[in-house]
């Protein structure tokens, strides 16, 4: 923990806070260098003409998007997103209110693209895009993490994201880019995981993991990688390989194959299900990155592909992977394609083919964490709201304790972990911490009602970021599982596969 | 008759720029392309599952029912007094009246109150609330203002100083017929009729686009069943 970075403290009531300027204005996350930019296709330094890049770039993406059009003209500054984002309501900063987040944005547009901003600038707020405005921009399109729980409340459904992105990818074209998000993209690119895992060393875990498994149980549960002809590919965030609890969740993914008789497999060339691409708004990303994906399933020639615990890869893959590597003609049309581990897991505990000892986790007092991609971005099994259902079903069948979260926190309206939307790097540290104060206000109520010892998320951002900032408000780092941890130790394994 | 000849060719050219202005917005977001996937979730899977969400958006505005319970009171004040009042106004442009504008006019007459006290609130809120003073601009307080002296005007001359209704409906006919007669020239009516004209001079070039924007937010309108049909669009149609 840093030290001097503070939690602020948890309120018994929450209200919602006054404004104080300026408090986050200077957070700002590190540059992107050169070689991170270059190998993302942007300048590596701010180019000379950078203003009129800007506000060309600007224009380009307006008319690209019907949802930048519509959000950028629509906004009546009703205020009812002011107090939706929990980064406003963790650092009090006026500009972290969802709508003047966006007027950082609209403000230049409505100076270049709009008659009364070209003509009447201060009546309607337009402004230059010049050197401060831009600093504004930095720092503040790195504080959206683009949940889209102001877009859950906007009378016109405007989601900040889309504005941040649409910032972020202006920031790369003139050559600003944020160092966590283009190194890590850099990394997919070249050895296809964020981690920078090269396959020998992919291979050496998951052997590794498969001699724990055994050790542990007794019984050979294969975690096999790059198998031709497996039925399933699963495409999982990478962290899943090495960080703690994700790996948990893995071991959990590997057991439920196991016992349902799935054959399955990972790709050491598509060995990651994170998208960077689309924190930085970048399409051409986004695309090159999920190819790997459509790639892999042709080279292995699978029949599935499942996606495992992973909050905005499950957005990547649940709503884009269609559009940008589909058509999915090649899969097993029986199944959706993507499928998310859940609905797998789901799926097979509704058909009776797991068996599951709820006894096993008797020692967890449970609560569930809706990621925030998950939530108000993706859908699971096939109807509205299958996302919230069908992991808590999940829950419910391998545990006894389960307990919800104060309903102003949970399902669409879930206050994001604090880290998601490329935040998730220390040199944000003050803003993970005073962003998860919403999150940590709902947990500590069920902790004190229903003495929760164990929070779960599905998402490996949320599960990273948890672990990272629970210390700060006197909570157990280790509170924060993966789902299907507790679903492998809930499953009673059979030796005869 | 000079002034009348003045405000009928304002009228000409207000009702112009308004219809172009509209249609050209309405054009540019129908051309748009929404590359992407991005309804809010949960979001309805079939195309009249999005019709009733947002018909619930447009008549009871749900989201911001959810939202904020003051802004959600004056604003559903605010918009269902106007459409009361906007029909009512429908009796200077029909001849014989239709029964059913005959039938709201008691109800209209009122909700002009409705309408104006839901403005007075939304203003309020602009001073009152650290957050919203924050992001309001003068353009936006210059929009109540106007919207509140339209509201308020009109009620003068439903509730104190009457106008001559039957003179203002030959103008009005006079208008649509190319017939132009005399405008009665009261102040209150004046002021009443050049702060419309401004009003629709500016509807589509402000804030007041979110009249049409709400039908075309990808976010609200786009049916949830990408993974069962692929969606490409703009850039994402292209190989």
């Amino acid at each position: 923990m840093a030290a001097d970075i503070q939690a602020p403290p948890l309120r018994e009531y929450p209200t919602i806070p006054v404004i104080v300027e300026n408090t986050m204005a200077d957070s700002k996350p590190y540059m992107a260098t050169p070689a991170h930019q270059e190998s993302l296709g942007y300048p590596g330094e701010l180019v000379d003409n950078w203003q009129d890049v800007a506000v060309k770039k600007l224009g380009e993406l307006v008319s690209g998007s019907r949802a930048l059009q519509v959000f950028l003209d629509t906004c009546v500054k009703c205020g009812a997103c002011t107090d939706k984002c929990h980064y406003y309501l963790g650092t009090q900063d006026p500009n972290n209110m969802p709508v003047a987040r966006q007027d950082l944005l609209r403000k230049v547009y409505r100076r270049y693209y709009t008659f009364a901003g070209k003509h009447f600038p201060k009546l309607v707020g337009a402004v230059d895009f010049d050197e401060e405005v831009r600093d504004q921009w930095y720092s503040y399109f790195h504080q959206c993490s683009q949940c889209r729980r102001c877009s859950v409340f906007c009378p016109y459904g405007i989601d900040t994201a889309e504005i941040s992105m649409a910032g972020r990818e202006i920031l790369d074209v003139i050559g600003v880019g944020q160092k966590y998000c283009n190194e890590i993209l850099g990394k997919v690119h070249v050895i296809g995981n964020n981690l920078g895992l090269p396959e020998p060393a992919l291979v050496n875990t998951l052997e590794g993991l498969e001699e724990d498994i055994k050790d542990d149980t007794g019984v050979d549960v294969r975690v096999p990688v790059d198998e031709k002809n497996a039925d399933v590919l699963l495409i999982t965030p990478s962290a899943d390989f090495f960080a703690e609890p994700h790996i948990d969740g893995l071991i959990g993914y590997a057991k439920v194959f196991h016992q349902a008789g799935i054959s399955w497999t990972l790709s050491s060339y598509a060995s990651e299900a994170a998208n960077f691409s689309m924190f930085i708004g970048s399409k051409d990303n986004l695309k090159k990155v999920a190819m790997r994906i459509r790639d892999a399933a042709l080279d292995l020639g699978v029949k599935r592909i499942v996606v495992g615990e992973c909050g905005h890869a499950w957005r990547v893959a649940y709503n884009f992977w269609n559009t940008l590597i589909g058509p999915f003609d090649f899969l097993d049309p029986r199944y959706p394609a993507p499928q998310h581990i859940c609905e797998v897991t789901y799926d097979l505990i509704q058909r009776g083919a797991l068996r599951l000892n709820k006894e096993a986790n008797d020692h967890r007092r449970i609560t569930f964490h809706d990621s925030c991609n998950v939530a108000r971005a993706s859908r699971m099994g096939n109807m509205p709201g299958g996302q919230f259902l069908i992991p808590r079903e999940i829950i419910k069948a391998c545990a006894n304790h389960f307990h919800d979260m104060s309903p102003e926190t949970i399902h669409e309206n879930t206050f994001c972990c604090g880290g998601g939307g490329g935040l998730l790097t220390d040199d944000l540290m003050k803003l993970r911490v005073r962003g998860a104060l919403p999150r940590m206000e709902a947990l500590a109520q069920v902790v004190q009602d229903n003495d929760v010892n164990t929070l779960i998320a599905i998402c490996a951002i949320c599960k990273t970021q948890f672990a990272k900032v629970l210390p700060y408000y006197k909570f157990q780092m280790d509170m924060i599982t993966s789902l299907h941890q507790i679903v492998g130790d809930a499953i009673e394994l059979d030796t005869t596969h | 008759m000079t002034l009348t000849v003045i405000f009928a060719i304002l009228f000409y050219l207000a009702t112009a720029l308004f219809s172009i202005g509209i249609i050209r917005k309405i054009v540019i977001y129908s051309k748009t392309p929404q590359p992407l996937k991005i309804p809010t979730t949960p979001a309805p899977t079939t195309k009249a599952g999005v019709v009733w969400r947002l018909t619930k958006e447009v008549t009871v505005f749900q989201s911001l029912f959810k939202a904020n319970k003051w802004i959600w009171v004056f604003g559903w004040l605010f918009h269902v007094g106007l459409l009361l009042v906007l029909l009512r106004h429908l009796r200077y442009f029909t001849e014989p009246v239709w029964f059913w504008v005959n039938w709201l006019q008691p109800f209209g007459k009122y909700a002009g109150f409705a309408m104006v006290a839901g403005l007075l609130g939304l203003w309020a809120r602009r001073f009152l609330v650290d957050r919203i003073r924050y992001i309001s601009s003068p353009s936006d307080h210059l929009m109540l203002l106007l919207l509140i002296a339209i509201g308020s005007s009109g009620l003068v001359m439903t509730f104190v100083s009457h106008t001559d209704i039957v003179a203002l409906k030959s103008f009005v006919m006079g208008m649509l017929y190319f017939d132009l007669q005399m405008l009665p020239s009261t102040v209150a009516l004046l002021i009443h009729l050049a702060l419309v004209i401004v009003l629709m001079v500016i509807f589509p070039i402000s804030k007041l686009l979110h009249a049409p924007g709400v039908f075309f937010s990808p976010t609200r309108n786009q049916v949830d069943d990408v993974r069962e049909h692929r969606h490409v669009s703009g850039w994402s149609a292209k190989p």
